[in-house]
């Protein structure tokens, strides 16, 4: 089987669109264009129907029912709805939010924001691994607490966090939970009943559905979830978020989750493998490579690495018939390397050199065996070229050198 | 980001790698930046001690596309020029020839520091006593 370049390893950041989920938002763009909120004619009822059933597949994906999704344009504006919603509805009850320091912008900044108004908020650290310890969880929590937020499985290294022993001592202190699990829904399972989850957020994209729509579980039971709306209007899906509903988006969404259901277990395998491939087949060839996060506690199609003594753009510069990123500071507008990688307390020099792969449906063993080739090829011709690799090799210690710097 | 044709060429041929041996007499080394920075040159001139010609030029880098083809483009502009012409080149010549983005004149910069740091070393050895100047625009 011939490979297909440039090869895609970058499904953290999106995934492609499953031709089955194309085919099933089509009819929706074409002759089943009704606007779902329309009551009066076929076109609305049509329209309808495919969102409730959508509705059921997205809720089956994360065990929930089907009243208790709440459609959004994305897992951001879903992150946004739990957290302002939650800090809106519940102010009487207290105003501290409790959030970890490797979360997704979409929550750390929504909680900056939400500091400006008054509230209160913890960003706890993580371990090495990039998980939160449990211990300091508990111990953050007073009896202003009103809402937890921790995603299920970090974008950058792919470390799931103890969401069930999380979502316990949320129970146990009467506080709401809610996880951004954008990169884990679809990929392992999530059971929001099981982990005690009150409010998850996830995207279509992540999950080889359509960009620009995503969902919102709000729990409805045990406790009944109430969220003041982000965005008023017409007072769609349940008054929570106003709009008229992208009708072929979240038919995709729904497909796109059941194929993730059905597959998962064949699927997750494969990433697996072809993950540890990649893994095995890179420390077989090169020296002085270092994960970042739990190995044992990570998705099974991520993979983080740095590569010592390689800057991480001037090896994608290298390699650039492969789609991966970085967490160099060059690739990124702020000239700061990755935050999460500097709160596992990886230095910033290592944090320079790491790159991100992230494995998808699509990936192949020759693309494996494709990435593997080139990117040891060029890491080893960058190392070449490396005052530092140099200077490691001739025995000197890096970290006890004083750099210069302005 | 798009890299110009110059960079790419120079990231992909580098002109001048390698090392010389740093306790030569002849040679001067200058090592500047910070790996937390994400850049590290290394600058290694070989300077005739009688007509001050800089007559063979080597560096490493570890760094960006764009300061891996600034070090290397610094090798090829000091070779054969005098010890004083080879100070006169200014970060900015580096930004034009290789057309960086602005957010990358931090690399040019910093080649400009190790063209300056290798010639101070080579002095201090001949004991020519210089303070090393400072680069034309300052290092963010």
């Amino acid at each position: 089987m011939s490979i297909n370049l440039p090869v895609y390893m970058d499904n953290h950041a999106t995934t492609p669109v499953d031709p089955r989920v194309l085919d099933a938002m089509l009819p929706y763009f074409r002759e089943k264009f009704g606007n779902s909120a329309s009551r009066n004619h076929a076109f609305g009822w049509t329209a309808e129907e495919a969102v409730e059933n959508a509705r059921g597949q997205v809720a089956r994906l994360i065990n929930a029912t089907p009243k208790e999704i709440i459609v959004t344009s994305g897992a951001t504006e879903s992150d946004n709805l739990a957290i302002k919603g939650v800090a809106e509805m519940y102010r009487e009850k207290g105003n501290h939010i409790i959030t970890q320091v490797t979360e997704h912008k979409a929550v750390l900044d929504t909680c900056k924001r939400l500091e400006k108004y008054g509230y209160e908020v913890t960003y706890l650290p993580v371990q090495k691994d990039g998980r939160v310890n449990l211990d300091e969880l508990r111990s953050a929590i007073t009896p202003k607490t009103i809402l937890i937020s921790i995603m299920y499985a970090n974008n950058e290294i792919g470390v799931i966090q103890p969401i069930a022993e999380i979502g316990k001592i949320a129970k146990e202190k009467g506080v709401l939970f809610h996880v951004d699990g954008v990169q884990a829904a679809g990929k392992i399972p999530v059971d929001v009943q099981k982990d005690n989850i009150d409010l998850l957020a996830i995207s279509a994209h992540k999950m080889y559905g359509p960009k620009g729509v995503g969902a919102l579980y709000v729990r409805r039971r045990n406790p009944r979830v109430q969220l003041a709306a982000v965005i008023d209007g017409g007072g769609h899906e349940r008054g929570m978020r106003s709009g008229t509903l992208n009708v072929p988006g979240i038919v995709g969404m729904g497909a796109a989750a059941e194929i993730c259901q059905n597959e998962m277990p064949a699927e997750s395998a494969r990433m697996r493998a072809l993950r540890d491939r990649l893994k095995d087949g890179l420390f077989a060839r090169l020296d002085e490579l270092y994960i970042n996060g739990s190995m044992e506690h990570r998705l099974p199609n991520n993979l983080n690495i740095s590569f010592a003594f390689v800057e991480g753009e001037s090896l994608l510069m290298g390699i650039n018939d492969i789609a991966v990123s970085s967490g160099s500071a060059c690739t990124s507008a702020t000239l700061e390397p990755s935050y999460v990688l500097k709160a596992l307390g990886v230095g910033e020099d290592l944090a320079h050199t790491s790159i991100r792969f992230g494995l998808g449906r699509f990936n192949t063993e020759e693309d494996v065996d494709y990435v593997t080739d080139r990117v040891s090829e060029v890491v080893i011709r960058l190392r070449e070229l490396s005052p530092l690799y140099e200077m490691a090799k001739e025995g000197v210690d890096l970290s006890k050198l004083t750099w210069k710097v302005d | 980001m798009a890299y110009s044709d110059k960079v790419i060429d120079h990231y992909n041929h580098p002109r001048n790698v390698g090392s010389m041996p740093k306790d030569d007499q002849n040679v001067g080394t200058g090592l500047v930046g910070a790996p937390e920075c994400g850049d590290v040159m290394k600058l290694q001139m070989r300077i005739n001690p009688e007509t001050q010609v800089i007559e063979e030029a080597k560096f490493k880098t570890f760094g960006c596309g764009s300061a891996i083809a600034s070090s290397s483009l610094a090798t090829e502009w000091v070779k054969g020029k005098t010890v004083e012409e080879a100070l006169a080149i200014k970060n900015t010549d580096i930004v034009r020839e290789l057309s960086l983005p602005p957010v990358k004149i931090h690399c040019s910069v910093l080649a400009e520091d190790a063209i300056k740091a290798a010639i101070g070393d080579w002095k201090q050895k001949h004991g020519v006593e210089t303070t090393v100047e400072k680069s034309s625009s300052s290092h963010s």
